[in-house]
């Protein structure tokens, strides 16, 4: 997984509440076996006008003027900015794996969905919660000012204005020292092996039932 | 110190409380399907893993296998997307090479992971069970601990049989008193997301509780577990009792004679303690609910069957005001409309959420001896499995839709998610016994109503939605 420590960058607008996973990356693009290559489809159908299909030559399609992400002044966004309930909906794993393929490594909401939340540490893409006030306050001033752009600062739980001004953020302990070292988790738990045989074992005494039933 | 039965079920799975408040918590079941698992498998593939337990996996393909017959005879090289193809195939050669229990997609055991599950007796009370999947929740109606997971989470489950997880808070919901003769446990849990919205059990897992939800058999508590994820819950749970362990008695993959004994011995003890405290409860009254239809582009945009469609000028809140006026502009529905005006193109009657057996009959009572409305272009009926499917054609259900006009289709999950060639074209409207409306979810453009199998053939037979009450 990529590290990820400070994140200086163009933030981008998904101004609405509830942007599902549906939306993030749309089922057709799901077919795919690999882990990588689903950037050009993120918001798929909101950022351009035909329907995409997995295999498409993205560069020909006809692209929504509308939407943000197609606008020049979000072009090379890093922070994408939103609201309540962001990622709700499915569990796929290709929500992030869009988001960071695109280029995006932090999201900012108010709130967000717990499996989507949770699928961004695994990815190298920090979800950081913060009050809906203060999301009003730069959806307004990147409005104003073309090229607004925040740092975050992940080992510091601080998110930057250019101005200086500071807004701390509330990150898990374990994920963040993960995310900072850009680390396996499966090899961290593998280290707990004895403890976990230790537990079956224990289990098996007492609920052998859970034990050897497919075969 | 008094516990609830999320409580009971969390302490029974801590391999290792970790100090900064996470803990190891053991896996009893994984669920895998060909969509989230090809690249779990590939980790463990390029780090030279092996599955810790291969006991406790069991597989099948749903999310893109086809439905019509002539598709599923020819096996997977009749598969005619190349795409969906290699997924549904990738599976079967992951399965075989790590030698995790798979049932392929003609085994007449296949069908969709959340109806095969506890079909089988593969997901059991008590136990812990992932998939990655959201509608895990399902499970947890039979007093398990159930929630989907990413990719990753999936190849650390397949890895080490453990996940990394902090304790949810508890949340209970109640609904007590009789519901009416035609509200069934998908108007329930519609009824329950429109009360407290979509992030409303985020954080939590929710137990549902209540006369209503103990008058529920287990695939209409199936039902309402299944949408805890559209409140925002990754787990939602009822509480274990006779209904429960009758359910499972005899299921191939459940325990038999001594074991048997044991086990549901253990299983009567997962009901919260009567003094167990939750983070959250929430108390409904029963006859306050109405057979629902979803109008809008997120499962809390419902509203009972003779309500009308809201009006934007009446929210308070900018943000919600946005969001109904953007939900009726992709609705192509107007402020104060009626539900019941409301024209349909097609009806889709399957999905993880009602597909079940019980989900058939309804359907089919309403079905029976009528047909459906000409300016329908399809109504559709997926069963959720192929031994979902063999009881029904027993009891002569196929033949029932089929009389109607319905078409009777392979299992899987076919038009909830559209990743299969059964979906909704641009603009249609579908009254559908899925659990998501979001844009674009049942095909590019596509507009779906959420309602309970029986007010989908009900719409079916109509054309428009019908207060099935009457």
């Amino acid at each position: 997984m990529k590290a990820l420590t400070v994140v200086k960058g163009v933030v981008a607008p998904m101004d609405r509440s509830n942007v599902d996973t549906d939306m993030i990356i749309p089922k057709q693009f799901l077919k795919s076996i690999k882990r990588s290559g689903f950037g050009p489809n993120l918001f798929d159908e909101l950022r351009y006008l035909d329907e995409g299909q997995p295999g498409m030559d993205n560069s020909t399609r006809p692209l929504n003027p509308d939407f943000a992400l197609n606008q020049p002044r979000y072009q090379g966004a890093s922070i994408l900015l939103s609201r309540a309930n962001f990622g709700c909906g499915s569990s796929r794993e290709h929500a992030p794996w869009a988001l960071e393929d695109f280029g995006f490594r932090v999201v900012i909401a108010s709130s967000f969905a717990d499996i989507f939340y949770n699928n961004c540490f695994k990815n190298g893409v920090l979800p950081i919660v913060v009050e809906e006030t203060q999301i009003d306050r730069w959806f307004q001033q990147m409005a104003a000012l073309e090229g607004f752009s925040l740092t975050v600062d992940l080992p510091n739980q601080k998110i930057i204005e250019d101005g200086g001004q500071e807004v701390d953020f509330d990150v898990d302990e374990f994920r963040k020292h993960c995310l900072v070292n850009g680390l396996d988790d499966i090899g961290l738990t593998l280290q707990d092996a004895d403890k976990i045989k230790e537990y079956e074992l224990q289990r098996a005494q007492i609920h052998p039932w859970v034990f050897g039933q497919i075969k | 110190m008094a516990q609830t039965l999320y409580d009971k079920l969390w302490d029974a799975h801590v391999v290792s409380q970790r100090e900064d408040g996470t803990a190891l918590i053991y896996i009893d079941r994984q669920l895998l399907h060909e969509v989230t698992s090809p690249q779990a498998f590939e980790g463990l593939r390029l780090a030279g893993r092996k599955p810790w337990r291969l006991d406790t996996n069991i597989a099948t393909p749903d999310h893109n296998v086809p439905t019509t017959k002539t598709e599923r005879d020819s096996g997977i090289d009749g598969i005619s997307d190349q795409i969906s193809k290699i997924q549904v195939k990738t599976l079967d050669e992951n399965c075989q090479d790590f030698g995790v229990r798979e049932f392929d997609m003609n085994d007449v055991n296949q069908g969709i992971v959340h109806v095969m599950g506890p079909e089988q007796g593969a997901t059991l009370p008590g136990m812990t069970i992932v998939c990655g999947d959201s509608h895990t929740s399902t499970h947890g109606a039979m007093g398990a601990l159930a929630f989907g997971i990413g990719t990753s989470e999936v190849e650390h489950v397949l890895a080490t049989q453990c996940l990394i997880q902090r304790k949810m808070k508890n949340m209970r919901i109640r609904v007590d008193g009789d519901v009416n003769p035609s509200v069934t446990a998908k108007d329930i849990v519609l009824y329950i997301i429109g009360k407290i919205g979509t992030a409303g059990g985020t954080g939590y897992a929710i137990e549902f509780a209540g006369s209503a939800i103990a008058a529920l058999s287990m695939e209409g508590r199936m039902t309402v577990c299944n949408m805890a994820i559209e409140a925002g819950a990754r787990a939602g749970m009822v509480a274990v009792d006779q209904t429960t362990i009758d359910y499972f008695k005899g299921r191939p993959f459940a325990p038999k004679g001594e074991q048997w004994e044991a086990a549901s011995a253990y299983w009567a003890s997962l009901v919260s303690d009567a003094d167990a405290v939750f983070d959250k409860e929430i108390e409904l009254n029963a006859a306050d609910i109405e057979p629902q239809v979803t109008w809008g582009t997120s499962p809390e945009m419902v509203l009972g069957v003779n309500a009308c469609v809201p009006d934007p000028e009446d929210a308070t809140d900018p943000v919600q005001k946005a969001g109904i006026q953007r939900a009726l502009q992709y609705m192509g529905l107007s402020a104060g409309q009626n539900i019941k005006d409301i024209q349909l193109d097609r009806v889709f009657i399957g999905s993880c959420t009602n597909s079940r057996i019980e989900d058939l009959r309804a359907a089919a009572e309403v079905a029976k001896g009528k047909t459906v409305a000409k300016t329908l272009k399809q109504a559709l009926v997926v069963p959720g499995s192929g031994l979902v499917k063999k009881q029904a054609e027993a009891e002569g259900l196929d033949k029932i839709f089929i009389e109607a006009g319905f078409e009777w289709r392979e299992p899987g999950c076919s038009m909830c998610l559209a990743m299969n060639a059964d979906k909704l074209g641009q603009g249609e409207h579908c009254a559908s016994t899925s659990n998501r409306n979001f844009e674009g979810r049942q095909g590019f453009g596509g507009r779906t109503h959420l309602v309970s199998p029986a007010m989908a053939a009900a719409a079916a037979i109509a054309g428009h939605f019908v207060d099935i009450g009457q």
